[in-house]
């Protein structure tokens, strides 16, 4: 092992360097300086953002249980940029309500530990990292879920979290387990070659997908989500709602895709049925929600069974459509959480109906509310319409007509309460509207990125044929 | 091949008008964003014709068969599998250089009317961009290469029409119509994209030209012979796919039952019905089934046309019986509009494919465009009349023709047109249709004919009884003629109405693009017969009407309840009221929003309550609300580990 076989994990080690640093400073700065902190993080993940997009070799460590491949370096590169956008909607927040406890550098620090677990659950090659990995990503964000220690809620929500998250993970754990007595080993390519699939072997899986499945909320396993999502603070909702639900989003298509290829048949009714049933539950409770973020809460649930459509796949159309997907999901959900985060931190609202008036008195924040919304609804010309156009390519790729029928169908549905904002916002007027405000700088410049990201990835079809160039994993 | 490379400018133009305004409508006042737009649309226009000139007299036809001529814009703009990859380009073919001249035309006539209709009003400027945002992507839908493309275009004329629609938002009845329009053609448009998939999938393409090739369909027939391709209820799946890219086709063009969402859309401003209800959005289901018509005819001796005949003719009828009994001028024309589109429908769905043998696309084609020009001069004149005197409904007119002469002039001759009497344009489109049903099945012919006697009936039904009949007694603000902007595009179509019909259609538009020649066979009885029904339709409503009399009264009374069902829409919205409000929302939707207000936050709440009473409690109900989100994590679980072991 040398230093350049090291550099392989560069993006690890840069986002350590990055905690470390910011520990430091945490500890070195005096009182007074303490607000530079959060210039200090912006900067130092900037950084970090742009050098995950430069090109990484291709490689294994640590007796492969750690692997990089174009396809996960730059989702990593994608996430990190996801949070980067998370970051500048949290500025004002932080300001506002965290400077005062001295809080921000933990804040910092948290949510890029959650980060770097996300990367190395990714990139693992055996259970044991992607564990590792996988717990590192939930932990911190159990803390930020009870950031706002003054807001029962928040600190509720926090409690909701780590106990149902522990029973998860206990799942988990007893799957791998049961993967490890029948096929022997824990790495990932001993274990695709050692698949017998006796009963045993079968439940472990299930068992695994389904502590996954705890992280994407899929339903069943969707309880936590709302409360969770509307208790805690918006920005860590955003974040458990994109970032954290593509990671492990991501790692559920790898290790299907992949090391649990020769169990398709199995899984397939498995998804067939999650993905159904995911759809049309957040779908039916989205419908009638009246606070934006339990909303925002089951909508993403509902989303995420229309990416189990393209799971089903088990092709390279599958891979490509997955990946755009999720980034043209961290757009629109970026998008939307932020308009909702900055009204409710100017207001303190957060119901649909106090949101009618608002393109009277906020023009521009209206137009962002809509076209995330109609992207996540899957309207064209937006990207949204061909993130979802190539999930359902990739069903009708193995035949899966009827799933498609049914997810067009919840679209349809899903359209309805998508346009509920919408309509409130330009339709409807109101007599105490959300008076006229000025977002801050950081939340403008996030929602010109997404705006342009969702006005443009879906037209311009470079961003989709770089993904192809790099999604064969098989 | 470059012959048009200029063709991008067409839609491109619109676009930039639109987000001109769009990006200024506050800065810009009326007139100017109406001359922008307008300018705009008149370069479109006039691009256009030039277009047509070149597509039809000089480089389209080689060896008696026009040839399609593509322009791309990117080869290849997104790769699905190796083999399967979308074109972004434009195909001009006789058909989309047709719809060319339908769409520019009828937009710039609108655009030039509007500045008189809308002038004052405070959304003028947000008006024309709206208008110039439908109609760029009404063009868009005209020229595109796929049928990718197609439904990108198709989904943003739906959104144009659904801001235009709603339009007037401080009126709760329009923000509800466009609602309703968005939604039911939504509906529609779901089948339509598993159709294209299902298409794409088993035609190896989206690109039109290459579906409609022979190759294509003999493979995909060869296939169904077969067996190859799955069959579902003695259909096979291509079959099955043709008639879903249909259903988009029908939510669009408001077939029945789909149609449900178009009279409620004459909310909108009445030019705005003129220019997408009337003439170019609600046919786009029609141009969808003429450009995949050789998919249509070939595949499995033509069942999927087999539907749209029958979808097409049962419209004409069920629209014509209601359009009998409506009292608001907008909602007759809106289901007039209904009925003659489903004459289009029918036409394509009777024709033939080679030679004289396609007839019936020619003149469902011919139609389309004869159709476009009066009705939406129909509908403009129904502005302008609104426009004097303040109110939809007959009840408050009558005896207008001395205050509106002009006007009056020019609704005569679109409704002597639209009832199909010799020279006007709709004679000549109708009378090929009803030849070629004639030929293809006596029972469709006859729906049609009884459709034209009716359509000629309620046409001068509401002619007599705008400009004639009673003399209404309108106070001190007599009703005025329109101001010349809004005359001059009336005028203008009617001018087409009269000359159209003289086009000799089938040199330009056939099914196999090879041109042929049709003429009307004065002597036929056919033709005899149908002039003969149109004219007896006008003379009842004469007898009827002219004057204020008590023959409708009569007749309505000894109609019973046949009129009252067909002037209630034969209850059609009150069913998908109860469809969605009683069965979805209340039985399904309304328990689960009960369950998770009541039982999940009430439940919170008694929890927040219970909290500051005794600190035991909250620690045993809390742990029994964890315990109930466990035992549902464990309970999907076990039931999936169960399934799994049982199916196994």
């Amino acid at each position: 092992m040398n230093l350049d076989s090291l550099m392989l994990m560069r993006d690890e080690w840069f986002l350590t360097a990055v905690i470390m640093l910011l520990l430091i400073a945490e500890v070195l700065l005096s009182a007074k300086n303490k607000k530079y902190i959060i210039q200090l993080a912006l900067i130092l993940f900037g950084a970090y953002t742009i050098s995950a997009f430069l090109p990484n070799d291709t490689g294994a460590l640590f007796g492969s249980s750690y692997k990089t491949y174009p396809l996960v370096h730059y989702f990593k590169a994608i996430l990190a940029f996801g949070v980067f956008i998370i970051l500048l909607q949290s500025v004002n927040w932080l300001k506002e309500k965290l400077l005062p406890y001295d809080f921000t550098a933990e804040f910092f620090i948290l949510i890029f530990s959650s980060l770097l677990g996300l990367n190395f659950m990714m990139s693992a090659g055996d259970f044991l990292m992607f564990y590792i990995g996988l717990e590192l990503s939930t932990m911190p964000i159990i803390a930020l879920t009870a950031f706002e220690f003054w807001n029962h809620r928040s600190v509720e929500a926090g409690v909701k979290y780590i106990l149902l998250a522990s029973i998860s993970s206990a799942i988990l754990l007893f799957g791998v387990s049961l993967v490890y007595a029948t096929a022997g080993s824990i790495n990932f390519d001993v274990i695709k070659n050692a698949l017998q699939l006796p009963l045993l072997e079968i439940i472990g899986l299930i068992m695994i997908f389904i502590g996954i499945g705890f992280k994407i909320s899929l339903v069943p396993f969707h309880f936590w989500a709302a409360d969770v999502y509307e208790g805690a603070p918006t920005v860590i909702s955003n974040y458990l709602s994109v970032i954290s639900k593509g990671g492990a989003v991501y790692v559920l298509m790898t290790l299907l895709f992949v090391t649990f290829t020769a169990f398709q048949k199995e899984w397939n009714w498995i998804m067939y049925g999650t993905a159904i049933l995911t759809m049309v539950v957040g779908n039916l409770f989205a419908l009638r929600q009246q606070n934006m973020k339990r909303f925002l809460a089951f909508s993403s649930i509902a989303q995420a069974g229309f990416i189990l459509l393209a799971m089903l796949s088990n092709n390279e159309l599958g891979v490509k459509a997955i990946i755009y997907f999720l980034l043209i999901y961290i757009f629109s959900n970026v998008a939307a959480f932020g308009v909702v985060h900055v009204i409710s931190l100017k207001t303190g609202k957060e119901n649909i109906d106090d949101y009618n008036g608002l393109y009277r008195t906020n023009p521009k924040l209206s137009l962002v509310l809509m076209i995330a919304l109609f992207s996540l609804a899957g309207i064209p010309p937006v990207a949204g319409f061909f993130a979802k156009f190539f999930l359902y390519a990739a069903a009708a790729s193995k035949g899966y007509y009827v799933l498609i029928f049914i997810a067009v169908l919840n679209v349809t549905v899903s359209l309805y309460y998508y346009l509920l904002p919408v309509r409130a916002a330009f339709l409807r007027v109101s007599d105490h509207p959300i008076p006229f405000f000025k977002s801050d700088n950081y939340s403008r410049l996030a929602f010109i990125i997404t705006m342009i990201g969702l006005l443009v990835l879906g037209l311009y079809s470079g961003v989709f044929e770089f993904i192809s160039g790099i999604s064969n994993i098989f | 091949m470059n012959a048009f490379s200029y063709i991008y400018l067409i839609p491109l133009i619109p676009l930039l008008a639109f987000l001109f305004l769009g990006f200024t409508a506050k800065k810009i006042k009326e007139p100017v964003s109406g001359y922008i737009g307008t300018a705009g649309l008149l370069s479109v226009f006039g691009l256009s014709l030039y277009t047509a000139y070149k597509y039809f007299f000089e480089v389209g036809l080689v060896n008696g068969k026009y040839e399609p001529y593509k322009v791309m814009i990117k080869e290849a703009w997104v790769h699905f599998t190796d083999k399967l990859a979308i074109d972004l380009g434009i195909l001009i073919d006789p058909i989309s250089v047709m719809m060319l001249i339908v769409v520019s035309t009828v937009s710039l006539m609108v655009h030039i009317y509007s500045l008189g209709y809308m002038h004052s009003d405070t959304g003028f400027s947000r008006f024309y961009a709206y208008l110039s945002l439908f109609t760029f992507s009404m063009l868009g839908l005209v020229l595109s290469s796929n049928l990718f493309m197609i439904y990108i275009f198709w989904e943003l004329v739906g959104v144009s029409s659904f801001l235009l629609i709603g339009f007037y938002f401080e009126k709760p009845s329009a923000v509800a119509a466009s609602k309703k329009a968005f939604i039911v053609t939504r509906f529609a448009d779901m089948f339509f994209l598993i159709g294209i998939l299902m298409v794409g999938y088993f035609g190896q393409s989206f690109d039109f030209e290459t579906l409609n090739s022979p190759s294509t369909y003999e493979t995909i027939q060869a296939w169904i012979v077969n067996h190859q391709i799955f069959s579902f209820m003695g259909l096979s799946l291509f079959t099955w796919a043709l008639i879903l890219v249909y259903i988009g086709g029908m939510g669009k063009s408001a077939m029945f039952p789909l149609h449900i969402w178009l009279p409620d859309a004459m909310e909108g401003p009445t030019p705005v019905s003129a220019l997408i209800h009337a003439a170019t959005m609600v046919v786009a289901g029609v141009y969808l089934v003429a450009r995949l018509f050789p998919l249509y005819y070939h595949i499995e001796g033509g069942t999927a046309l087999q539907v749209v005949a029958v979808v097409g003719a049962f419209s004409a009828l069920f629209a014509a019986i209601i359009a009998l009994t409506q009292e608001d001028i907008k909602r007759v024309l809106a289901f007039s509009t209904m009925s003659q589109i489903g004459y289009m429908m029918l036409a394509l769905g009777v024709s033939g494919f080679e030679g004289h043998e396609g007839l019936g696309y020619m003149a469902g084609m011919f139609h389309l465009f004869t159709h476009a020009m009066f009705k939406a001069l129909l509908f403009l004149t129904a502005g302008a009349i609104i426009h004097a005197v303040h109110s939809n409904f007959m009840k408050d007119m009558g005896g207008l023709h001395k205050y509106m002469p002009v006007s009056s002039i020019v609704f005569l001759i679109a409704a002597l047109a639209i009832s199909g009497i010799p020279p006007f344009a709709g004679f000549f489109s109708k009378d090929e249709i009803l030849t070629a049903a004639f030929e293809y099945n006596k029972f469709i012919w006859f729906i049609g004919f009884l459709v034209a006697g009716m359509t000629a009936f309620y046409m001068f039904r509401l002619y007599f009884r705008i400009f004639f009949n009673k003399q209404t007694d309108y106070g001190d603000h007599k009703p005025h003629e329109a101001p010349k902007t809004m005359l001059i595009a009336m005028v203008f179509l009617a001018v087409m109405t009269v000359v159209s019909g003289f086009i000799p259609f089938s040199t330009f538009v056939s099914a196999d693009h090879k041109i042929f020649h049709s003429h009307i066979h004065w002597g036929d009885p056919l033709v005899i017969a149908s002039i003969l029904m149109a004219a007896s339709g006008i003379g009842i409503a004469y007898l009827m009407y002219y004057k204020e009399t008590a023959y409708p009264q009569k007749v309505a009374t000894s109609m019973g309840n046949g009129y009252k069902w067909a002037k209630n829409k034969f209850y059609f919205d009150e069913l998908y009221i109860f469809i969605t409000h009683k069965i979805i929302f209340d039985k399904i939707s309304k328990p689960i929003a009960w369950f998770d207000r009541n039982v999940i936050d009430g439940f919170m709440n008694l929890l927040g309550v219970t909290v500051e009473k005794t600190a035991e409690k909250i620690r045993f109900i809390q742990t029994g609300r964890m315990q109930d989100y466990a035992m549902y994590f464990v309970s999907g679980v076990i039931a999936i580990v169960m399934l799994i072991v049982y199916f196994r």
